[in-house]
């Protein structure tokens, strides 16, 4: 009875893998919360002939997925970690796709008095002087890696300070719970854009335009002579359709329901 | 509340339309699950059948092991997965991450000490002289301990139940192994999770829903078979 279940078992496992023209792309949770992927996949799955599943995690766990070769091609946005990560021999073919920018979002009536303020770290000081609350995503992603690089420009280190919340949830989450505590937060454009959409958070953009906050995504193929079973051919049709004038049209053309753009393609620039 | 509202009615009228992306996750939650519960079920009983009545090494051990494993918190067992699947793990030959292959293995993981446990705690229950007596009547090894599991069905099937309200419950484990890639691995659970980042409350709600009248239907047949077997 046993031997036979197994043996089922065994069957049904080797049946799953006999799927062709699949490619994995892991990403990141701004890219699927905005709905991105939703309007942009249907386009290359039919030109192509190839599936596109899309694992969203945070660009770190992004890159771990990707090194551990989990995956086939990776779309995030932590440029100088992609570039270092590439030269270290992970990656391959890493091309600019699109950018947006970061903003600091805060509930309307700003405790902190940040309305005006054009540059982030002063922002940033102005929460740690004033101790209002700040929600960090504090899960490696590439909005969190951003956010951290903008406390060392005042080399200072928020944890363990009674204000500074790390939820360790994605961007739309960590929105959320922003909006819930009357929070400061730094988020992507992308996202806040989409999840403003359809609910009223209370929230608005307190800060932005500050060369700091942009925002730059980057493609890049897992490293195939690392892992041999990559999909490299499908892989690399993925990359140059994100970086064609098709895919760069697309990319631009992608709306929220107010009919704003939420990523401006940069391809080749 | 205006807002509430609408999400609620809108996920009525999903229901009711019966929306073709929410009949997909549906009968994906459905496939994964139930293919988990049937593994984890006949390996469940045989296993508590043999821990009852049969000679098993380390029995204490294993006894105690499947009632603590009852309450293993699923992160647990997908993160363990993870690491095993991955193409850099010991199983990552199998291609198994990020497949709903990899959702069944988590889940048959989590379902099998449930159902080992209640299941041979309803078996240890019946009493030796059901075996004597069917043994007396003449019936053959393997007659009388179908005579022992028959008796004890109401508890077996109840365990099975449990199983399967756990995994079809279930959101960590199948989050970390399947991915929640559309249309592939994303089941009910992690779309609500999902459809909640995105602010669309609407198919969440419905999802929902849908997860608690499965529950409840579920649950009506095993009490109606109750009141059947104890009429």
């Amino acid at each position: 009875m046993k031997r036979v279940l197994f043996t089922i078992l065994i069957m049904l496992f080797f049946a799953g893998t006999s799927y062709a023209d699949r490619i994995r792309c892991a990403s990141t949770t701004s890219t699927q919360n905005s709905g991105l992927f939703e309007y942009l996949l249907p386009f290359f799955e039919k030109e192509a002939g190839v599936k596109v599943d899309v694992v969203a995690v945070g660009t770190g766990a992004a890159f771990k997925i990707g090194m551990r070769g989990d995956a086939d091609v990776l779309l995030v946005h932590a440029k100088t970690e992609e570039l270092r990560l590439v030269n270290e021999g992970y990656f391959v073919d890493r091309h600019d796709v699109m950018y947006n920018d970061f903003v600091i979002l805060g509930p309307v009536d700003d405790p902190a008095g940040l309305r005006g303020i054009r540059s982030a770290p002063i922002a940033f000081s102005l929460i740690n002087k004033r101790g209002t609350v700040f929600v960090s995503r504090g899960d490696n992603s590439g909005t969190h890696k951003k956010e951290m690089s903008i406390w060392k420009t005042l080399d200072m280190d928020p944890r363990w300070n009674k204000w500074y919340l790390e939820v360790g949830q994605g961007m739309a989450k960590a929105i959320r719970i922003a909006s819930e505590k009357r929070a400061y937060i730094l988020a992507d454009r992308g996202t806040w854009l989409a999840i403003n959409d359809s609910d009223d958070l209370g929230m608005e953009v307190l800060v932005e335009g500050d060369r700091i906050l942009f925002n730059q995504y980057g493609v890049m193929i897992v490293n195939p002579e690392r892992h041999g079973h990559v999909k490299y051919d499908d892989a690399r049709k993925f990359v140059d359709f994100l970086i064609s004038e098709k895919g760069q049209g697309l990319v631009a053309s992608f709306r929220n329901k107010q009919g704003k753009q939420l990523f401006y393609p940069n391809a080749g620039k | 509340m205006e807002r509430l509202f609408y999400s609620i009615k809108e996920a009525f009228r999903l229901i009711i339309t019966l929306d073709s992306e929410m009949l997909g996750i549906v009968s994906l939650s459905l496939g994964v699950s139930i293919a988990a519960i049937c593994f984890a079920s006949l390996a469940g009983i045989v296993l508590a059948y043999a821990l009852a009545f049969r000679k098993v090494p380390l029995k204490a051990f294993v006894v105690s092991t499947m009632n603590t494993f009852m309450g293993l918190p699923p992160v647990v067992v997908g993160l363990v997965l993870y690491l095993l699947l991955s193409r850099s793990g010991p199983m990552g030959f199998m291609k198994l991450l990020y497949t709903p292959y990899a959702m069944v293995i988590a889940q048959v993981l989590l379902a099998l000490p449930i159902i080992t446990a209640m299941s041979h705690a309803s078996l240890v229950a019946v009493r030796p002289a059901i075996k004597y007596a069917a043994k007396g009547l003449g019936a053959s090894d393997a007659q009388a301990s179908i005579a022992v599991v028959r008796y004890a069905r109401y508890g077996i099937i109840s365990s099975v139940m449990a199983g399967l309200g756990r995994v079809m419950a279930e959101v960590g484990a199948v989050l970390i192994v399947g991915g929640n890639i559309a249309g592939y691995t994303r089941v009910m659970t992690t779309t609500i999770a999902l459809e909640y980042d995105k602010g669309n409350f609407e198919l969440a709600i419905a999802l929902g829903i849908i997860l608690l009248l499965i529950a409840l239907i579920l649950n009506s047949a095993l009490y109606m078979y109750q009141r059947k077997v104890y009429r």
